[in-house]
Formats: C-alpha cells, sequence, structure tokens
C-alpha cells in the first residue's frame, strides 16, 4: 500500500539542517481503514479502496454503512479507490503516515480553487492585443484571431478561449516528503500542493 | 486536527532544537532585542566540508514578520562600507547571539541610520 487520503491544512515553511528556509504544504493524512480490496475475480479489476475522514454516525446511509461493517471499520467521509499499488493489504487493516519517509518522491492530487469565469490572459497565459492609446480602449485583453475567414469557416475544436477556470482534478508529480509526523498524522510536502485549505488530496508514493 | 498556528510553533521548537543540537557550550536562546540594540551574533558558516563560528557584530535596525517568518536586519560599518544582514529569528546558522548595548530610540524602524557616519549613529543611540 503506497497511498493515502489527507486534508490540506495550510503552508509555512521549516528550516533544513544546514539553514535553509524551505516552504511547504502540512497535509493531515490518514489514518485510512482498508473499506474494500477489489480483485480481478469479483470486480474485473485490481483495487484498494480505503476510507478518510470523521463522520457522525446518523449521516451514514444504510447501504454505506453495511458496506463499512463488512470490513469492520468505522464509517468515513471520504472513500476512494486506487489502482496498481505496490504493496498488498488487507481489509479492515489502517493505512497511517508511517508509511511514508523522509524524501519519498510523491505525487498529490486534488480539486483545485476555483476561478469562475475568466479571461483568456488569466486562463491561457495570452498576451492582449493592442495599446491603450492610439484611439483604442478596449483590447488589452482581448484574445485576438480565432481562426481564418472563408476557409476553414468554422473555429477548430479546442481553441483556446475565456470560460470557467480552476476547480478540476490537478496533479502534482515530484513533490518531495520534508516531515512525517506520526503522533498527529502530519505530513509537510516540500513546495505547494493544488487545492484549497480543508480539501481532500490523494497522495501516492512514486 | 491542528490549525496551522500549532504547527508553526511545533516547526518553531523544532529549530530551536537544531539549534541547541549545534550549539555546543553557547546558550541557543536568543536573547530579547530591540530595534537599536548593537548586538553580537555567532553564525555557522560551512565551507566545502568544514564548519566554523564567524561572528557579526552590529546595530538591529529592524524586525520584522511573525511565527516562522520572523527576521530581524543588522547594519554594520566594514572598512568604511556599510553592510546589512537579514537574519531569521528561527535560523539553525545562528549558533548564539549577545546584546552589547541596548540603544535609545524612538523607531520601530531605523533606516534613517544608513545616511549617517559611525559618530553621528554612536551620538543616536546613545
Amino acid at each position: 500500500m503506497s497511498a493515502i487520503l489527507g486534508r490540506k491544512l495550510g503552508m509555512t515553511s521549516i528550516f533544513t539542517e544546514d539553514g535553509a528556509f524551505v516552504p511547504c504544504t502540512v497535509i493531515e493524512a490518514g489514518p485510512c481503514p482498508v473499506v474494500q480490496v477489489r480483485t480481478k475475480d469479483t470486480d474485473g479489476y485490481e483495487a484498494v479502496q480505503i476510507g478518510f475522514g470523521e463522520i457522525a454516525e446518523r449521516k451514514v446511509n444504510r447501504p454505506k454503512a453495511g458496506h463499512f461493517a463488512k470490513a469492520n471499520v468505522e464509517a468515513t467521509r471520504y472513500l476512494k479507490e486506487f489502482r496498481q499499488l505496490a504493496n498488498k493489504v488487507a481489509q479492515g487493516e489502517i493505512v497511517t503516515v508511517e508509511l511514508f519517509n523522509v524524501g519519498d518522491k510523491i505525487k498529490v492530487s486534488s480539486t483545485s480553487k476555483g476561478k469562475g469565469f475568466q479571461g483568456v490572459v488569466r486562463r491561457h497565459h495570452f498576451g492582449g492585443v493592442g495599446m491603450t492609446t492610439h484611439g483604442q480602449s478596449d483590447r488589452p485583453r482581448a484574445p485576438g484571431s480565432i481562426g481564418s475567414s472563408s476557409y476553414p469557416s468554422r473555429v477548430f475544436k479546442g481553441m483556446r478561449m475565456a470560460g470557467r477556470m480552476g476547480g478540476k482534478r490537478i496533479t502534482v508529480r515530484g513533490l518531495q516528503i520534508l516531515r512525517v509526523m506520526p503522533e498527529s498524522n502530519l505530513l509537510l510536502v516540500k513546495g505547494s500542493v493544488p487545492g484549497a485549505i480543508n480539501a481532500l488530496v490523494e497522495i501516492v508514493k512514486m | 486536527m491542528k490549525t496551522i498556528q500549532q504547527i508553526e510553533k511545533i516547526a518553531i521548537s523544532q529549530a530551536f532544537e537544531m539549534r541547541k543540537a549545534k550549539a555546543g557550550e553557547a546558550s541557543p536562546e536568543l536573547p530579547s532585542f530591540r530595534p537599536g540594540d548593537t548586538v553580537k551574533i555567532a553564525v555557522r558558516v560551512i565551507e566545502g566540508d568544514k564548519e566554523r563560528i564567524q561572528n557579526f557584530q552590529g546595530v538591529v535596525i529592524a524586525r520584522r514578520g511573525s511565527g516562522m517568518n520572523e527576521t530581524f536586519r543588522v547594519r554594520k560599518i566594514s572598512n568604511g562600507v556599510g553592510v546589512e544582514r537579514i537574519f531569521p529569528v528561527h535560523s539553525p546558522i545562528i549558533q548564539s547571539m549577545q546584546v552589547l548595548k541596548s540603544g535609545h530610540v524612538r523607531r520601530a524602524k531605523l533606516y534613517y541610520l544608513r545616511g549617517m557616519s559611525e559618530k553621528k549613529i554612536r551620538q543616536k543611540l546613545a
């Protein structure tokens, strides 16, 4: 098992032994019970389903409660599946941050902060068009031409335009574990990870 | 569940432990100091694989930030050239620190000392 679920708590910085000041993200990860182990025979694919987060008993509906009871674990708020994991785990086991060591390379996935409807300058880093003076007043953040005229007489699919930005799943690869604090279930990850504070994050060992 | 402020406190105490481990006989705890004070800071300098202590003596001219990000700025005049260095308060490269003289100043940021001669600064801080 080399994956865990966590909650992003925020960012701070820490010192290394040689005095370097390193920015890091604090993630409260686990303990995550293994709720189900999916196999090729029963489910058609290999995966491990783990849970994370406290939830009041009255908020767990009957089908979910039954699913957790089968694994003999307490109900959790979130459930996620991970495929292609190196180590084998059994149903009912608990995954904790002790899975990770300082220096491990990881990838972190989460839902990025939603930015709303954004123009092309912010969304796709376009340069805008033209100047503010010489008789024009409204072109500095314009997208410019979106294609030719009579041929092809249409706009190509995938043309980068203004629209909803953020709020989608982002994975950052190659992040590094700076510190593991098992007594408070904390991981300190070098650099930033996607998502707002309190967002659910998935951490997978690379 | 812990808040980020609590975690920062843990990180600060860890940085302090790092300093304590390297301090040897020197006291790892920084004395209380404020802008205007003349201080002597023992800084660990790493040269290749060797490590030695270098002293930096000067006037604290500013202190800013909070928590892990707190820093202070020390100014000295070395061979006629003004030198300023910024130290993070919790940095483990500071081995120890000593307040030699406390200065009487009425401002939190003493950037006005930059334009002054050594003699003028001495008079100003007296």
